[in-house]
C-alpha cells in the first residue's frame, strides 16, 4: 500500500468519526429527523473494504451507510444535506439518512428493510455477469440480517450462477438489542456461506489494514469469474442501534473494552513512527503483534504533524458540510413529484 | 394481418419480440426456461435466447424479484414471472418497498424498467391459497403501475409497452384467460398502455370491469340487449392509473354505474372506482352506484361453492335489472 492511500484511509477514518459525532449533535438539535443509525466503532470496515474496490464496482448498503457513501467519494456536505432533508442532498431530500444514493459513484443505495441488500446485489451481479464485465458488487449487511430468508435465497443464486458479488458482513454482534448468541444458532456468520459453496473468511474488523487486505484478496478472486465470496468482519458500534436507542442493554465493561480496540486509534497508532511501545503491544494482545510489527517495519508513515493536519482538515470539512446543509433550500412538492415521475419520459399513459 | 391466437401465445410473441429487439431484456422465474413456463408463456424462448436471458430460478420469489430490481438499477430490463399472484406475497418487499420506491427515494436518479408478470384470479378448484385476485394490494402503491389485459391483443400490446417503459409495472394476467382465444394483429398501433376501452356501447348503464370479468360483462350485456337494455361495457385495461375520463364520460351519458369485480368487494378495486366516479359524477347518477363482487370468503375448493363465490353472467344481468328497475338496493 502506498503512502497516499494510507493517508487517505486515515483521513476517511477520521472524517467518518467526526461526521457521525456531528450528525448525532445535529440530531439532538432537531436538524436531523427520523431514524439516525451511526457508525462510530465500525469505520475500519467501510474504509478498508471500499478502498480495496474499484470505481467501476457497485456498492449496495444498509441504513447505516453514511460512511460507506463518503468513503465512496460522496461529498460530506451532500450527505449532511440529505440527513437534513434538503434539496442539495444526494437524494434531494426524498431519502434521508437511510436512503443515500449516488448513481455516478455506483452507490446503489441504502436499504432500510433488513435483508434487502442481497437481492439488489445479485441483480446487479447478474447484469455484470450477463454482459461479461470485469466489475463486482459489494453487498453490505449486518449480523442481524443473516436470518432473513433473502440471505440464503440470494447466496444460493449467487453461487449457482457464479455472480461477482462480495458479501460483506459487518458483524457488530447486535441486532438492535439482541446479542448474536440470542439471535443466531451459528454465531460465526462466515460458516453459513459453506452451505452454498461460497468461499468465506472472517477477519478482524477493527483493523483497517486487515480489512483492506482481506477485501483485496476476495475481489481479486471474484474477478477471476469464480463466483461470489463472503467476508465477515467482527466489529462493534459504540453507540446504540440508532439515536432512538441508548444502548442500555449492553454491559458497560463490554463497551469500554471495545472502545480500547477503537479502529481509529489503531489506524493512527499503526502509522505513527516508533509505534508500538511495549505497553501498546501488551494492550493490543498477542494476535495483533505480527500485524503491528509488519506495519511498523513499513514505518515512518506519519511524519511530523501529519496527523494533526488531517484532523484539522476533517474538522473543517465537517463544519463546511453542516454549513452546506443549512444553506441548502427545502425541497418542494414539485420536486417530490418529479422524483416519482423521473422515469416517465415522454410516455403517455392514458 | 389479424389471426386468432391464445392469450398465452400473444404474451409469448411479445416476449419474443422484445428479447429480439433489446439485449438488455431478460426473463426470469420458476420454470420459465427448459420447462417453457407453467402456462406456456415462455415456450421456445430458452432454446432461442439461452439460459442467461431466459433464466430458470430456484423457488425464491423474494430474492429473484429483488434480483430484477437490482438488474434494473444496473441498466437491464428484467421481466420477472411469478407463477401466480399468490406467491407474489413473498415478493412484496421487492415490488412495494424496492421497485416502487427506489427511483423516488434516490431523488429521481435511477431507472426501474422492471416488469413483474403474474396471473391472478379464480381458476378451477385451486382452493383458497391459489385463487386470490389481490389487485387492490398493488393499486395502493404510488410508484407502481398495474395493467390488466383481458384480450390477446391487449396482452401483446401491454406487455411490450411495459417492457419498454422505464417505470416498474405489474402485469396481472389470469389463469383462465391464458387458453382463451382472440384476434391479434401485431401490426396494429397500440393505444396508450393505461387507456380504458369501451368494448360495447350502450345508453342505459355503464358497466366497468377488467380482466376476465370483461368477458362475463359482455355476455351479460348481450342478454340484456335482448330484453331492450343497452349496457355500455368499459374494460379498464389498467388499475393504476385508471382512465377516469373515459369512465366519467360514459357515466354522464348513462347515469348508472355498476362495477363487476372478481375480487372481494371490501376495500377492493371496485370501491376505488365507485368512490372516484361517485365524487366526480354524483349529480349525473340516477341511482347509487353499485359493485358486484366476490363473496367475502376465501375461495372454497368445492366446485359449486367456488362458482357461487364470484360474479356470474346471470348475476350481472340480475343486478343491472335491479338497478334500472329502481328496486330496493340490498
Amino acid at each position: 500500500m502506498d503512502q497516499e492511500t494510507r493517508l487517505q484511509m486515515l483521513h476517511d477514518m477520521l472524517l467518518a468519526r467526526a461526521f457521525e459525532e456531528r450528525a448525532a449533535e445535529e440530531y439532538t438539535k432537531g436538524n436531523i429527523g427520523g431514524f439516525l443509525h451511526l457508525y462510530p466503532g465500525e469505520e475500519a470496515v467501510a474504509v478498508g473494504v471500499l478502498h480495496a474496490a474499484e470505481p467501476s464496482d457497485y456498492v449496495v448498503s444498509t441504513y447505516r451507510e453514511h460512511v460507506h457513501a463518503m468513503v465512496r467519494g460522496m461529498p460530506p456536505g451532500v450527505v449532511m444535506a440529505e440527513l437534513f432533508g434538503k434539496r442539495d442532498g444526494c437524494s434531494r431530500g426524498m431519502g434521508g439518512s437511510m436512503h443515500l444514493f449516488d448513481r455516478e459513484r455506483r452507490f446503489m443505495g441504502g436499504y432500510a428493510i433488513v435483508g434487502e441488500t442481497y437481492p439488489v446485489a445479485i441483480g446487479i451481479g447478474y447484469a455484470i455477469a450477463m454482459r461479461k464485465l470485469p466489475e463486482a458488487v459489494i453487498c453490505f449487511f449486518g449480523d442481524g440480517a443473516v436470518n432473513q430468508g433473502t440471505f440464503h435465497e440470494s447466496l444460493n443464486m449467487a453461487a449457482l450462477w457464479k455472480l461477482p458479488v462480495l458479501f460483506v458482513c459487518e458483524n457488530n454482534h447486535y441486532q438492535i438489542g439482541t446479542e448474536i448468541h440470542r439471535h443466531s444458532a451459528v454465531t460465526e456468520v462466515y460458516r453459513r456461506a459453506c452451505a452454498h459453496r461460497i468461499p468465506a473468511r472472517k477477519a478482524d474488523g477493527m483493523d483497517v489494514f486487515e480489512v483492506h487486505q482481506a477485501t483485496r484478496m476476495a475481489l481479486d478472486q471474484i474477478r477471476q469469474d469464480t463466483g461470489p465470496y463472503l467476508l465477515e468482519f467482527e466489529t462493534y458500534r459504540f453507540r446504540g442501534h440508532s439515536m432512538a436507542d441508548p444502548g442500555t442493554y449492553r454491559p458497560k465493561v463490554e463497551v469500554q473494552a471495545k472502545e480500547k480496540e477503537d479502529p481509529v486509534a489503531v489506524a493512527i497508532a499503526e502509522t505513527l513512527p516508533g509505534y508500538p511501545t511495549a505497553e501498546q503491544i501488551a494492550a493490543a494482545g498477542t494476535d495483533s503483534i505480527t500485524r503491528m510489527t509488519d506495519t511498523m517495519n513499513a514505518g515512518g508513515h506519519l511524519p511530523g504533524d501529519t496527523l494533526q493536519r488531517i484532523e484539522a482538515q476533517v474538522a473543517q470539512e465537517v463544519e463546511e458540510a453542516v454549513a452546506f446543509a443549512q444553506a441548502s433550500p427545502e425541497p418542494t412538492m414539485e420536486d417530490a413529484r418529479a422524483a416519482l415521475d423521473c422515469n416517465r419520459g415522454m410516455e403517455v399513459l392514458i | 394481418m389479424t389471426e386468432e391466437v391464445f392469450y398465452w401465445q400473444a404474451l409469448n410473441r411479445a416476449l419474443d419480440a422484445e428479447l429480439a429487439a433489446d439485449d438488455a431484456v431478460f426473463v426470469l422465474g420458476e420454470d420459465v426456461g427448459l420447462y417453457g413456463g407453467s402456462y406456456r408463456v415462455t415456450e421456445g424462448l430458452y432454446a432461442k435466447y439461452g439460459e442467461w436471458r431466459v433464466r430458470d430460478t430456484p423457488i425464491s420469489e423474494g430474492s429473484f424479484t429483488g434480483l430484477g430490481v437490482g438488474a434494473a438499477l444496473a441498466g437491464m430490463r428484467p421481466v420477472v414471472e411469478i407463477m401466480t399472484i399468490n406467491f407474489s406475497l413473498l415478493a412484496l418487499d421487492a415490488i412495494v418497498n424496492m421497485a416502487a420506491k427506489v427511483p423516488f427515494m434516490s431523488g429521481g436518479q435511477f431507472p426501474m424498467p422492471l416488469v413483474v408478470r403474474m396471473p391472478g384470479g379464480v381458476a378451477k378448484q385451486l382452493a383458497a391459497q391459489h385463487s386470490q385476485r389481490l389487485e387492490q394490494m398493488y393499486m395502493n402503491v404510488p410508484g407502481l403501475r398495474l395493467a390488466v389485459p383481458s384480450t390477446p391483443q391487449d396482452a401483446w400490446w401491454q406487455l411490450r409497452q411495459a417492457i419498454r417503459s422505464d417505470e416498474p409495472i405489474v402485469l396481472l394476467e389470469h389463469e383462465l384467460l391464458y387458453f382463451s382465444k382472440g384476434p391479434l394483429d401485431v401490426t396494429a398501433g397500440a393505444p396508450p398502455m393505461h387507456r380504458a376501452a369501451v368494448r360495447r356501447k350502450g345508453a342505459d348503464l355503464t358497466l366497468v370491469a377488467w380482466s376476465r370479468m370483461v368477458d362475463l360483462s359482455l355476455r351479460a350485456a348481450g342478454r340484456l340487449a335482448e330484453q331492450g337494455i343497452e349496457v355500455e361495457v368499459i374494460d379498464l385495461r389498467s388499475l393504476r392509473p385508471i382512465d377516469w375520463d373515459t369512465c366519467a364520460e360514459s357515466v354522464q351519458r348513462t347515469h348508472n354505474l355498476l362495477v363487476v369485480e372478481e375480487d372481494s368487494g371490501f376495500a377492493g378495486a371496485g370501491a376505488e372506482v365507485v368512490a372516484t366516479l361517485g365524487e366526480r359524477c354524483f349529480f349525473d347518477l340516477d341511482a347509487p352506484p353499485r359493485r358486484l363482487a366476490a363473496e367475502e370468503l376465501p375461495i372454497p375448493y368445492n366446485r359449486n361453492l367456488e362458482a357461487a363465490c364470484i360474479p356470474t353472467v346471470s348475476g350481472i344481468v340480475q343486478t343491472v335489472k335491479e338497478m334500472l328497475e329502481g328496486g330496493e338496493n340490498p
